[in-house]
């Protein structure tokens, strides 16, 4: 599989020369006309941008009409709790009355100015919800990254060079494993086993209480704990804060580590049938270093590609994760809200998530060009 | 290629990314064992039995291990009221109340957890709930995508661009996230037996649509162009003909693969849904992932039995489910065959000699 023909795109096959995005929506005429124009990376860039917009678009309009079709939030959250007068007055106040459209552009204008609504049960601006909590779930989205690329990558290494040996199958039935394995399963046993039985690691949380009084105290306090305890200096703190992170981080990893571990197994084996590979074999170049120099490379490329999609899939096992660990980021905070049934912090929140997903799809198209030339068109 | 994205068909012609000469002649291998399977008795043809056949060592052992599983899934829903202790909601029997939280014992062989309910009873109801789900997923996700498929790509023009962008941002999206605002559409986050089990296999059915829509259309509109369809216009015959006929049958000959891939994300979806407090309620139906949520506060004060099981079991399910569907898949894509070693055929040969 090259860069170019991508697990996530299917219109390469009509042959219309799709664009290889990762959202890759339909192949609009602007893309074409930066194909003709030479395609440069600037330009391949820009019109990867402007895709976002449509993506976005599209998903709000659809998440907005679909929570609307069954009611509206406040009989949802108050329904059984309040007299129908009383009902008809609190969505008089909120809005809810006026004509769907009406209430789409609303909901239009005020994501274009940054502001995802208010959130009903606690009356906190939706957007002030991402600024608190968006930090604690980048960073255990990225500790997660990390030890997926540590999991996946070596493994998927030996397997391909092992290929149809043993350690090939037990290495493939542990992927399969591994994926078959809810990632909240995965933490209950990780908790039971480390937290409970061994007592090594915390049992939930991202910082213990007396942990978080000391961190109140840093000036310009950064979204991500374990950076502040560095800059603090301070041992104690470190470990603290990355002795809660190990778990939540080795759940999520586990799951993209198999699928990582599958795609560098698959591609290497592409990779190793390769006429220079044989033509480096052959000026006597060592196995191992055919493996770890020659084939990595343009195996890792499908992983840089299929990342996009992977970070979308993170995001949603974040929120498992989260829930399981009592990590307060912003899958926790969803699952919160949803069990109060506040349907529009749901809805901020879930959009807010297609935002992130989107431009990181984006980011993430932009590196596959850099390293893969030829992804640009 | 990823678990979760499976990769559009590249027909025979198609696959010359990756290792030229080599991949031909896979290709013509690949040919060789079709044309000497079509003299097989039908029985002997259908997906699964002759991907069995073609099996050689792990992938074998992987298929038949998937294969048991399933069946084993399949059978305890069957057959669950004959063989489960209790029912899945009762907490007394002889007008003596369960114990709470009892760790596993002759009467509860799982023990029993916080509200009374005997764990081995609703791990084995929790089947019920599972293949239910799975069931109305798959079904209604494969009418509908290959329906919208067959259209878009059949038709094309405005229509075509709209489903597919449309399609792409649903796919881009985060499965999970959708599936909980679908949840919240349909069951307003709780309900019933049975309407949980529609709710959960609707929000499902959302997320899965796209994947078989873009698959399919991506061969309609490869098929569109071919020969045999043109010939068919030109002697009149009827849209819907076309569609249901000429292109439905060549199309949709790799859905077997999407169809055990969605039902493995079908049960973990449920479990998801389950575990984050939008599943069916305990005493409507068993639900492995609601008991897995009940189960999180009794992790921590070291009752492993609650959890423990109805993990193993969503495990289980999903294991056999993908297991049966990675080994068919591997045995569809030559490069990824495990080689015959020992008994050389014509095809083991033709491929010696490419390598």
């Amino acid at each position: 599989m090259s860069g170019a023909d991508r697990a996530t795109t299917t219109q390469a096959s009509d042959g219309a020369g799709a664009p290889a995005g990762s959202s890759g929506t339909a192949p609009a005429p602007a893309a074409r006309r930066a194909r003709g124009g030479g395609g440069g990376l600037g330009r391949y860039v820009l019109v990867r941008f402007l895709l976002i917009i449509p993506t976005v678009l599209i998903l709000m309009t659809v998440v907005f009409f679909l929570m609307r079709i069954t009611g509206d939030p406040i009989t949802a959250a108050l329904g059984g709790r309040l007299t129908p007068d009383q009902l008809a007055q609190r969505r008089a106040e909120a809005g809810y009355d006026r004509p769907l459209i009406i209430q789409y552009l609303d909901y239009l204008g005020g994501v274009v100015r940054g502001d995802f609504g208010t959130t009903y049960t606690d009356r906190t601006p939706v957007a002030q919800i991402l600024t608190d909590y968006g930090g604690a779930t980048a960073e255990l989205v990225l500790y997660a990254v990390i030890v997926a690329l540590a999991i996946g990558v070596p493994l998927g290494m030996i397997a391909a060079r092992t290929r149809d040996r043993a350690p090939d199958a037990a290495l493939r039935i542990l992927a399969i494993l591994g994926y078959a394995t809810p990632v909240f399963f995965v933490g209950l046993l990780l908790k039971l086993v480390f937290s409970v039985g061994l007592g090594w690691l915390p049992v939930a949380g991202r910082i213990s209480s007396r942990g978080e009084l000391t961190m109140g105290s840093i000036l310009n306090p950064t979204p991500f704990y374990l950076l502040d305890a560095l800059r603090l200096g301070r041992w104690d703190l470190i470990v603290d804060v990355a002795s809660h992170a190990v778990l939540p981080a080795v759940a999520l990893g586990i799951l993209t580590g198999g699928i990582f571990l599958r795609l560098v197994r698959t591609n290497m084996i592409g990779t190793l049938e390769m006429p220079y590979i044989d033509s480096a074999r052959s000026r006597g170049v060592a196995e191992s270093r055919l493996t770890t120099r020659h084939a990595l490379r343009p195996a890792l490329i499908p992983i840089v590609t299929v990342m996009g999609m992977q970070i979308a899939m993170m995001l949603g096992g974040a929120v498992l994760t989260e829930t399981t660990f009592e990590w307060k980021g912003l899958g926790y905070m969803l699952a919160q809200y949803m069990t109060a049934r506040d349907y529009v912090a749901v809805q901020g929140i879930v959009m807010m998530l297609a935002v992130i997903v989107a431009v990181s799809n984006f980011l993430v198209d932009v590196i596959a060009a850099l390293i893969d030339p030829r992804v640009r068109y | 290629m990823t678990i979760s994205t499976p990769e559009p068909p590249t027909g025979p012609g198609g696959s010359g990314d990756a290792a030229g000469p080599a991949a031909d002649a896979a290709v013509a291998a690949e040919s060789a064992i079709v044309a000497a399977r079509s003299h097989a008795p039908w029985y002997l043809r259908l997906p699964v039995i002759s991907h069995l056949r073609r099996s050689v060592g792990l992938q074998r052992g992987m298929l038949v291990t998937g294969l048991v599983l399933v069946l084993g899934l399949l059978l305890t829903a069957l057959l669950v009221p004959l063989i489960a202790p209790y029912g899945f909601a009762q907490t007394s029997a002889d007008g003596a109340a369960f114990p709470t939280q009892g760790a596993p014992s002759a009467a509860h062989p799982l023990g029993t957890t916080v509200t009374g309910f005997d764990v081995l009873s609703r791990v084995l109801w929790g089947t019920r709930t599972a293949v239910a789900v799975m069931a109305c997923a798959v079904v209604a996700s494969l009418f509908l995508g290959v329906a919208l498929g067959l259209v878009s790509g059949y038709v094309g023009g405005w229509l075509d661009r709209v489903l597919v962008m449309l399609a792409d941002a649903i796919y881009a999206f985060p499965s999970l996230l959708l599936a909980i605002v679908m949840a919240i559409v349909i069951s307003g986050g709780q309900s019933n037996a049975w309407g949980g089990i529609l709710a959960a296999a609707l929000s499902i059915t959302v997320v899965f649509v796209p994947q078989y829509f873009r698959v399919i259309r991506a061969e309609v509109v490869r098929l569109k162009a071919e020969p045999f369809v043109e010939a068919a216009k030109v002697v009149g015959t009827g849209h819907g003909r076309i569609m249901g006929t000429h292109l439905l049958r060549n199309a949709t000959r790799t859905l077997p693969l999407i169809f055990t891939l969605n039902s493995s994300e079908a049960i973990l979806t449920l479990a998801a849904l389950g575990f984050l407090g939008f599943g069916i309620e305990p005493t409507s139906a068993a639900e492995w992932g609601y008991d897995l949520n009940r189960a999180m506060s009794d992790a921590t004060s070291g009752i492993w039995w609650t959890g423990l099981f109805p993990g193993l079991a969503i495990v289980l399910a999903v294991l056999g489910v993908t297991l049966v569907g990675e080994s068919v898949n591997d045995l569809n894509d030559p490069r990824l065959r495990t080689r015959r070693a020992r008994r050389p055929r014509p095809a083991a040969a033709a491929r010696k000699a490419a390598s």
